[in-house]
């Protein structure tokens, strides 16, 4: 299970992340919501270790990694998908996978199974360059080389944004056999209030830097969503 | 990298003890060290020698190099590596005036320099006329660095063209300076160098009376180069300047012209060093392109980073004890110059950033390695903790450090 | 009357992205104007449009009724456009006042301010802005040791003491305690009237603080307009902040 406690950031002066705290467990799907600016995606990157923070703590599985640069914390467990999917265009598809499993460790170099069961279309575009890919194929890149790690816990930053509607569908149906069938312990960042209900267990909303309310994602009630996702 | 401790218009005691140190040493070049060469007879203990003499005019001219590329830099923020081009370029205009008084005392007896004669020239090519002249020359040996770093600063600044891409273009400019005056073809000596001076203003280069009076010129001439560039800095001018090097888009938002800031400090530090090039030459005897050489302008920038860059002072200081310690150890230790200029450069940027200036104040004591050695040092002693600096509240010392 | 902004028509593309599509919009003389919008939206463009940063691929904006489309930053900066970024750039390495002193001059060519001296008028500009942004016992400190709302505060000090005619101020709040937020909300609300001010935020609590019109962007247009009221009870904007 992940879990991050009371993680305070600051950017420069600017105050960004206030005492945030979130979890999630094995096997469900949690989401962070809230409006730009709020700090959804500095959280995820405190919890990976990509944004230095002045307190708090961030554990996985039991293990207490909040001295961990980004890569421990990798091979520890935790696949990262970033906003924007940044595969690398120079590489082919192949390419950008089997980076994925040098972190690893190990000898092995072998793509898991899991990643053509998830994307098969991914098999026949090994050679195609990955700047060549369409935004939603690098997205579904992006996620099938974080569980090249195979990790037990994986963190998406707004995986559907710019993406065309068919593709979002099946990102859906991805991330939840994800948790479901895979037991992964899934965090997602979603500002589409519509598919973070239909993907997600739980959510955590966030407004100014703290989580100002969470539960299951049935009473995520229109009140809220107005106070802190709609203008 | 971490601007200076002391900026323009701060606090007017530190500001007060720059300009007394400076004062001091200018004094010494002007007065105190000519002044014991000619009066006590040699031999005498107060009597200070013609090399020295010689020695301390040229760390003079130095330290005018060092206050002109602190303007340019630690005020401007422009890291140039070319300043060793205009100090050549300077020094080049008074080694055509001292080549043409030396008349036909040369030795192939004509009225054309001797490397000239050596090359078969029948004729002074058109850019010699004048220099027979000490004012032409003067003015030449402003204006070509000041022409020279104008146009090429005016086309750098107007692109926008800064930080280390500037950097690496001014070596290149260098460069290509230096090549072309190694050419015999180009018409100032070839890799030779224009030399064999004998006289300057009908004074003979041989007397020590009058290597004392260039001595003192070259004092004067360094108060003077102080105090215009301490005047800029604490103008108006200067604080936009100083805010250009800290945030220039926000100069540019608020209505300033950055390029036009930049241009006149570049020009202006230019200028001043082209003056020093010419207080140079009739020193050392000699000017050739190994002048321009791009690791001289390297040097200039050592000086001033190892004195503490953005406070004048400091780079007078790092310019006397970089090359005080050179002409030291280029003497007793020959081989491990080389390794002393290259263990300064890392000791400085890692263990004080600020330069040797930095550690007179306590904040900057507080902020450098080697202040903080030298505080626990003495802190040890003296049971009680040396209290953080004042003024400093504790959350901006520890984003500080 | 002539608005004090008119953006007609405007059309930003950035490699076949379109930032801004045809943006229109206005602004009156003293109004105080949020703009609200999902990332992407086309705020930050339309920022950099109006000071002269960017400049459009079509399209006119007009300041004062002058087309200023064209013209280079420092010159639209001249006339009286000023921008507060969202992080703070004040000049750390000076004092409060000289920081507010370097915004005063009129004009800033080398030699005027190599030689001049602040005039009464200037020093009087100067007051002024440290006492609406409360600045006025911090004057002597290096703005780089302010706290964060301070140098935000006094960021705002430097564009009022060059009398601005119109003010964009981008994402003011980030990061701010609630202190801050409640004192920069009044500092915003006490400029408009002798200024125009435009707001662009994501924080809706301080929105809805500050608001008398609202502009939402999205896709690079202008999608809804009206008081907060109108434009939260828009079923479009519900949709472009939740997603379909």
């Amino acid at each position: 299970m992940l879990e991050a406690s009371d993680i305070h950031q600051f950017y420069g002066g600017s105050h960004t992340l206030r005492g945030a705290s979130v979890s999630v467990q094995a096997g469900s799907c949690t989401c962070v919501m809230g409006r730009n600016g709020v700090g959804k995606t500095t959280l995820l990157r405190a919890i990976m270790g990509l944004v230095p923070v002045r307190s708090g703590s961030v554990s996985f599985a039991g293990r207490e990694l909040s001295r961990a640069d980004p890569s421990e914390r990798a091979r520890a467990g935790i696949g990262y998908v970033p906003q924007g999917r940044e595969i690398f265009p120079a590489l082919t598809v192949e390419e950008n996978l089997r980076l994925g499993t040098l972190a690893r460790g190990g000898r092995a170099r072998d793509v898991p199974d899991l990643v053509f069961r998830l994307f098969p279309v991914l098999r026949t575009m090994m050679r195609r360059r990955g700047g060549d890919l369409s935004g939603g194929q690098q997205q579904q890149l992006a996620i099938a080389r974080a569980l090249t790690l195979s990790p037990r816990c994986v963190i998406l930053d707004e995986p559907t944004e710019g993406i065309q509607p068919s593709i979002v569908h099946e990102l859906g149906e991805v991330i939840r056999r994800l948790y479901q069938e895979e037991k992964m312990s899934v965090l997602l960042v979603e500002q589409k209030l519509p598919f973070a209900r239909r993907v997600a267990e739980r959510f955590f909303l966030m407004e100014r830097g703290s989580i100002v309310a969470s539960g299951d994602m049935g009473s995520l009630s229109d009140d809220l969503v107005k106070r802190h996702l709609a203008v | 990298m971490t601007a200076a401790v002391t900026s323009p218009g701060r606090p007017p005691a530190t500001r007060r003890w720059a300009r007394a140190l400076v004062a001091v040493v200018c004094a010494c070049v002007a007065v105190a060290v000519p002044l014991l060469n000619v009066l006590p007879p040699a031999g005498s203990a107060l009597h200070v020698s013609d090399f020295f003499v010689t020695l301390v005019g040229k760390l003079a001219c130095y330290a005018i190099v060092a206050v002109a590329m602190d303007l340019a830099w630690g005020y401007a923020g422009i890291l140039s590596l070319c300043h060793g081009l205009f100090f050549a370029l300077g020094g080049y205009a008074m080694g055509m005036y001292l080549m043409r008084s030396i008349g036909a005392e040369g030795m192939y007896r004509s009225s054309l320099p001797d490397f000239m004669v050596f090359l078969d020239w029948k004729e002074l090519p058109w850019y010699w006329h004048g220099f027979d002249r000490f004012g032409f020359a003067v003015a030449m040996a402003l204006l070509v660095p000041g022409v020279v770093a104008y146009v090429f600063g005016f086309f750098a600044f107007r692109s926008r063209i800064g930080g280390v891409y500037f950097s690496i273009i001014t070596q290149a400019l260098t460069y290509a300076a230096m090549l072309l005056f190694f050419r015999n073809a180009t018409g100032f000596g070839g890799n030779n160098g224009l030399t064999d001076f004998k006289r300057i203003l009908g004074f003979s280069l041989r007397d020590p009376a009058t290597r004392a009076a260039l001595c003192s010129v070259t004092g004067a001439a360094l108060a003077l180069a102080y105090a215009i560039c301490d005047a800029v800095v604490t103008s108006r001018a200067g604080r936009v300047i100083t805010a250009m090097r800290d945030v220039e888009a926000k100069v540019r938002f608020c209505g300033y012209d950055p390029a036009a800031y930049k241009l006149f400090a570049w020009t202006l530090s230019a200028v001043l060093c082209g003056a020093a090039g010419a207080l140079y030459v009739p020193q050392v005897g000699i000017v050739n392109p190994s002048e321009m050489q791009p690791s001289s302008s390297v040097e200039i920038a050592i000086w001033v980073a190892v004195g503490g860059r953005g406070t004048l002072a400091g780079a007078v200081l790092g310019a006397l004890l970089v090359n005080g310690a050179k002409s030291w150890l280029t003497v007793a230790f020959p081989t491990a110059w080389l390794y002393v200029l290259g263990a300064l450069f890392v000791g400085v940027t890692l263990l004080l950033p600020g330069g040797v200036v930095q550690l007179s104040t306590r904040a900057g004591r507080a902020r450098s390695t080697i202040g903080r050695a030298i505080g626990g040092l003495s802190a040890a002693r003296r049971a009680p903790r040396a209290p953080p600096p004042r003024g400093v509240p504790v959350a901006e010392q520890e984003a500080r450090r | 009357m002539t608005p004090v902004l008119a953006v007609d028509q405007v059309t930003v593309s950035f490699d076949g992205f379109r930032a801004l599509d045809g943006l229109t919009l206005s602004l009156s003389q003293g109004e105080l104007r949020c703009l609200v919008g999902p990332n992407g939206a086309g705020k930050t463009t339309l920022m950099d449009v109006i000071t002269g940063k960017t400049r459009p691929a079509s399209g006119t904006v007009r300041f004062d009724g002058r087309d200023i489309t064209r013209l280079p930053e420092h010159v639209i900066a001249g006339l009286g456009v000023g921008r507060k970024f969202q992080r703070p750039t004040v000049f750390p390495e000076h004092t409060v006042h000289e920081n507010l002193e370097l915004m005063t001059r009129r004009d800033k060519g080398v030699l005027r301010t190599l030689f001049a001296r602040t005039r009464s008028d200037e020093r009087a500009a100067i007051e002024r802005a440290l006492e609406l942004t409360g600045l006025g016992d911090e004057r002597r400190r290096l703005a780089g040791l302010l706290a964060h709302g301070q140098k935000q505060w006094l960021e705002i000090g430097m564009l009022l003491v060059q009398q601005p005619k119109l003010l964009l101020v981008d994402e003011p709040v980030a990061g701010m305690t609630q202190e801050e937020i409640e004192r920069t909300a009044e500092i915003l609300a006490s400029l408009a009237g002798d200024h125009t001010v435009v707001v662009v935020e994501h924080d809706m609590e301080f929105v809805r603080t500050i608001a008398q019109t609202v502009t939402v962007l999205h896709e690079g247009r202008v999608l809804a307009q009206g008081s907060m009221q109108d434009v939260q009870s828009d079923p479009r904007v519900v949709e472009v902040y939740l997603g379909a």
